[in-house]
């Protein structure tokens, strides 16, 4: 009996620290998703150029921990915004293939970048030695930066809420996902929201990256390895809200771990028997408005 | 959405579509070292046919198209490995086997639309490669499965070296494909499938069985995805988990859109030049050529909407336009 | 469209009907490696391997021969496109040797097509224990998982006595596994718990997690080299298992050099059993760590890879010397059966006449700080020239 609580505690453990970054990296990609209807699947790539950003400032330029993280986040945000003016503005009208069409592309061309700038091999990961060992409470070791990536994604979690419900641009984010005419029409100049919220998106896929380089080790083919997660988090969750990919992001990091943990031989069955429970009971998933 | 293609009222074969069975036939005389790959090429037409039905004439949306060629694949590896060697009998099964596998998941997942389906394509891709991965005992998971020789097709004409018995298979089968969706598509059939894609709930509105239409072609289209990875498997006798992974189906998306889709041609002309491409970049620089291709892609999205046919077709309505 | 349609493929007629037309005095070597996908990082060693071999021994050939690499990309674990890759080298290229490849599967795929051409095939890494059966034109210079993984049971049966195994799910992981387990059961020890973890994990800490609630003396670990092998060490030194008292043991694969410096403190004092190790003091391991740090930067150190493709080259050059450039396929394969040498970076290798696979020493290592650097450290010879116990347990009768 012990030994099952104590191997209850792990796997709620490290299901949270793995869900929380599952949410931080995914959770740009609901709202993008929901407020723009563009299907991002080069998501990953934010991602992966947060974690680059990072491991470069640290291992190169000797940057402390909280600098290159920072830094990640602020690259990527504007690099996006860039990109974001540039290319996907352009294909807010086009269908849904082309869009499937041209973030693959994007994908395909950040891949080749990342390997010709950093080589196949993953990135080797410092952390600082504060961040290092292991915390003692309830009597078990807990990995101290695990334990760091859960508070700080629950404080990201908590100022996301606060931002989009609290806040003027959270109300124009808001109507805008409910009806861009009507929101359009009333005088919120939703280009600049679009670029703003999409920027937003990637800086906090560049943190989740970055954070997370650790646990999803940052290597070329990072977008593609990782997608179907990240799109599995956004379409359980539903489009377009923070709760949702909140709670699936935690569902999925706590069963994937589970399984992982207690049933090694059904791999990633799970994950996919139970996203497609999901969806079908659901198919605007957990907290999206009904399917049309 | 922006489709050129659907449904066409004159079903009359024009003379230019038999061009690309004389450039097949004349491919297999003038160039016999490029047969391996010329194999590969119409296996992936026949796959790309396929989807063309489910995505450029009904507007299904799909990432886990491999799910059905990886079933088509397995079925032909392990009948194969443990049943016969003999190829039709083998091809047949595959086909059919994939194509119940279609309509099993198609009854399910058709039902919803947009990002559920697409999300639910993709999880049933995952869901089969899992499978194939942990049911080693059939499949040899990771390994592969091997160690087949297939039997020469009819007891006559032994699959060699250098491909040509492969590449002829694949012809006949890529013409039969071929042959039976260009049928689909002119029928009133493939009208109401268009029809379904602009606007399904008008179709609803008309009294067309909408969700019944669209199990069908599914179906369809799984069995002939089925298909094409039997023809892989017997091909090069080795079946990889890769031919069901959702890279495979974003990659086929990928040519089909670049040869512009809902158009039967497309799916022949986008498996053609992204393969060519690939052998020649993965030639010239084999660490980079996804460079190459993702650039493509991206100029193809900016540019020209449509794909390589839709160039075509603006280039010669510029160029009438200017003689006339 | 139907005009495009024609260009393009009277194009794609026009680029395939251009024939290579190979000179009598040029061989033609075909390389499978992967260059893109999960696998880049092992595929690159091999790729720098070769590279380097060619590019130092030009001069080794017969007057006017002259070899010409032909490179291909499986992208990682790719059975039927290697086969592919495999089959149009031969109809296409006309190459004459083919080596390379990293995965098993692959190399698994391509064996049989070279009895059928009859084009030699020397294994550069793929290490699953039976391919060399598939075919007489197999022969292999890299290693078995067997050949390091059960004499490190047998030892580590004499100090620990529970041990948990934790493997990669694919051949070459199931034969660490069985390796490593016969030896230590044989040796009176206790295996009390075996995981096989997906090829595409790359978060280790909830099966390590299960590990350390177990408390073994020892684990047993095996990844494909690369990046898997650094996220279970990761998650060992998370996990804190150092301080509870659990061995960190392994076939060389789980400290490459190449990667070594990735894993950070974590790795110091793992023990390893494997043929080869850059930090080896031999000469002819100087010399080559030496130019491998000359041509691809001071920092990289070639890892094992890199030095199964070194061998490989030596291989084929020697059969090229040997048969003065005029290559006949049956005549190679008796000449390969009678290869030794004493120069391999990791010394000694021969390959056995009658399975044409590798026999070779075995180290074993542990990891220490040398100059600052981590670096696997031979302690003691396990093994000499030893040949796969797999194949000497299942001798055909």
């Amino acid at each position: 009996m012990q030994d099952f609580l104590s191997s209850l505690v792990s796997v709620a453990f490290h299901g949270l620290a793995y869900g929380m970054i599952l949410y931080v990296i995914s959770v740009g990609l609901s709202v993008t998703m929901g407020l723009m209807g563009f299907a991002n699947l080069a998501h990953g790539v934010f991602a992966m150029a947060g974690g680059y950003v990072m491991l470069t400032a640290i291992n190169s330029q000797g940057a402390p921990f909280p600098l290159a993280v920072a830094g990640a986040f602020v690259a990527v945000a504007l690099g996006s915004m860039v990109l974001e003016r540039l290319l996907y503005a352009r294909l807010y009208t086009a269908g849904e293939l082309e869009q499937v069409l041209f973030t693959i592309g994007l994908i395909f061309m950040a891949v080749a970048v990342a390997r010709l700038i950093y080589g196949a091999l993953p990135q080797p990961v410092h952390l600082p030695e504060y961040m290092k060992g292991q915390l003692r409470f309830l009597g078990r070791d807990f990995p101290t930066y695990r334990v760091f990536l859960i508070l700080f994604s629950i404080a990201i979690a908590a100022l996301l809420w606060f931002g989009v419900e609290r806040t003027r641009w959270g109300a124009m984010v808001r109507a805008a996902v409910d009806n861009r005419a009507m929101a359009q029409s009333v005088g919120v100049n939703t280009t600049r929201l679009f670029t703003l919220t999409f920027s937003l998106g990637s800086g906090l896929a560049a943190l989740g990256g970055a954070l997370g380089a650790d646990i999803i080790a940052i290597q070329p083919t990072y977008p593609f390895e990782h997608l179907v997660y990240f799109l599995i988090v956004v379409a359980v969750g539903g489009l377009g809200t923070l709760r949702g990919p909140f709670v699936a992001a935690l569902l999925i990091g706590v069963a994937d771990t589970a399984c992982k943990y207690w049933i090694p031989e059904l791999g990633a069955f799970f994950i996919f028997a139970a996203t497609i429970g999901i969806l079908l009971w659901r198919p605007g998933g957990l907290y999206g408005r009904a399917a049309t | 959405m922006t489709h050129s293609g659907g449904y066409v009222a004159d079903p009359r074969f024009r003379a230019i579509e038999w061009l690309p069975w004389l450039l097949a036939l004349l491919c297999f005389f003038v160039a016999p070292s490029y047969l391996p790959l010329g194999s590969y090429v119409l296996t992936m037409i026949i796959f790309a046919l396929s989807l063309d039905l489910v995505v450029g004439y009904a507007g299904i949306i799909t990432l886990g198209h491999s799910a059905y060629f990886g079933a088509g694949a397995y079925i032909a590896g392990i009948f194969a490995a443990r049943v016969s060697t003999e190829p039709l009998t083998g091809l047949a099964i595959s086909t059919v086997g994939a194509g119940l596998l279609g309509l099993l998941t198609g009854v399910v997942i058709l039902r919803t639309r947009g990002l559920a389906l697409l999300m639910l394509t993709l999880a049933i891709t995952s869901l089969c490669l899992e499978f194939a991965n942990k049911a080693t005992g059939w499949t040899g998971g990771a390994d592969g499965l091997g160690g087949f020789a297939i039997q020469p097709i009819l007891g006559l004409f032994k699959f060699d070296l250098f491909g040509k018995t492969a590449y002829l298979y694949c012809l006949v089968f890529l013409f039969a494909s071929w042959w039976l969706v260009r049928r689909m598509v002119y029928s009133p059939f493939g009208a109401s499938l268009t029809g379904i894609r602009e606007n399904d709930v008008r179709m609803n509105a008309v009294g067309a069985p909408v969700y019944m239409r669209l199990v069908v072609s599914y179906t369809i289209s799984a069995a002939l995805a089925g298909l094409a990875g039997a023809l892989l498997t017997q091909t090069t006798q080795y079946v990889g988990l890769k031919v069901l992974g959702f890279e495979l189906s974003g990659e086929l998306l990928v040519m089909l859109i670049l040869g512009g889709i809902g158009r039967i041609y497309g799916a022949f002309v986008g498996p053609l030049v992204y393969l060519l491409a690939q052998d020649y970049l993965a030639k010239q620089f084999p660490e980079y050529w996804y460079f190459g291709i993702g650039m493509i892609l991206v100029l193809v999205v900016m540019f020209v909407r449509g794909g390589i046919l839709g160039i075509v077709d603006a280039g010669i309505a510029k160029w009438r336009g200017a003689s006339a | 469209m139907n005009i495009g349609k024609a260009a393009v493929l009277a194009a794609a007629i026009a680029s395939l009907a251009i024939a290579v037309n190979a000179s009598a005095q040029t061989i033609k070597v075909g390389v499978i490696t992967t260059y893109s996908g999960p696998g880049a990082a092992q595929g690159d060693q091999l790729d720098k391997g070769f590279k380097l071999y060619l590019k130092l021994n030009a001069d080794k050939l017969p007057a006017g021969v002259k070899v010409e690499p032909v490179f291909r990309d499986d992208t990682g674990a790719n059975p039927d496109a290697a086969r592919r890759l495999a089959q149009e080298l031969i109809v296409r290229d006309k190459v004459q040797f083919l080596t390379g490849v990293v995965w098993t599967p692959n190399a698994a795929a391509i064996a049989p097509l070279t009895a059928e051409a009859k084009v030699p095939f020397v294994i550069a890494n793929a290490a699953g224990v039976t391919i060399p059966l598939a075919s007489p034109y197999v022969a292999r210079v890299s290693f078995t998982l067997w050949q390091a993984s059960y004499p490190l049971g047998q030892w580590a049966a004499k100090k620990f006595k529970r041990a948990y195994t934790v493997v990669s799910d694919f051949a070459p992981g199931h034969e660490a596994e069985e390796g490593f387990i016969k030896g230590f059961k044989e040796g009176g020890g206790q295996i009390i718990g075996s995981a096989r973890v997906p090829m595409t994990a790359t978060d280790f800490i909830p099966y390590m997690q299960r590990v350390k609630d177990a408390k073994p003396d020892v684990l047993f670990a095996f990844n494909p080299a690369g990046k898997q092998a650094t996220a279970q060490m990761k998650a060992y030194a998370d996990l804190g298992m150092q301080k509870t008292g659990i061995k960190y043991v392994g076939p060389g694969d789980i400290t490459t050099d190449e990667e070594l410096q990735n894993m950070g403190d974590a790795a110091l004092g793992v023990l390893t059993v494997h043929h080869y190790s850059a930090a080896a003091t031999r000469p002819a391991n100087k010399a080559f760590v030496a130019a491998y740090k000359k041509e691809y930067g001071e920092k990289l150190n070639p890892g094992f890879m890199a030095v199964g493709a070194w061998d490989a080259m030596d291989l084929i050059f020697q059969l090229i010397r040997d048969q003065k450039g005029k290559i006949e396929p049956d005549k190679t394969m008796e000449l390969v059966k009678k290869y030794k040498t004493a120069n391999s970076p990791r010394g000694q290798i021969v390959i056995d006449p009658e399975t044409r696979d590798v026999m070779q020493n075995e180290y074993l290592r542990e990891v220490r700080k040398v100059g600052g650097a981590l670096a696997n450290v031979e302690i003691e010879t396990v093994g000499t020239l030893i040949k796969d116990p797999w194949k000497v347990f299942n001798k055909k009768k």
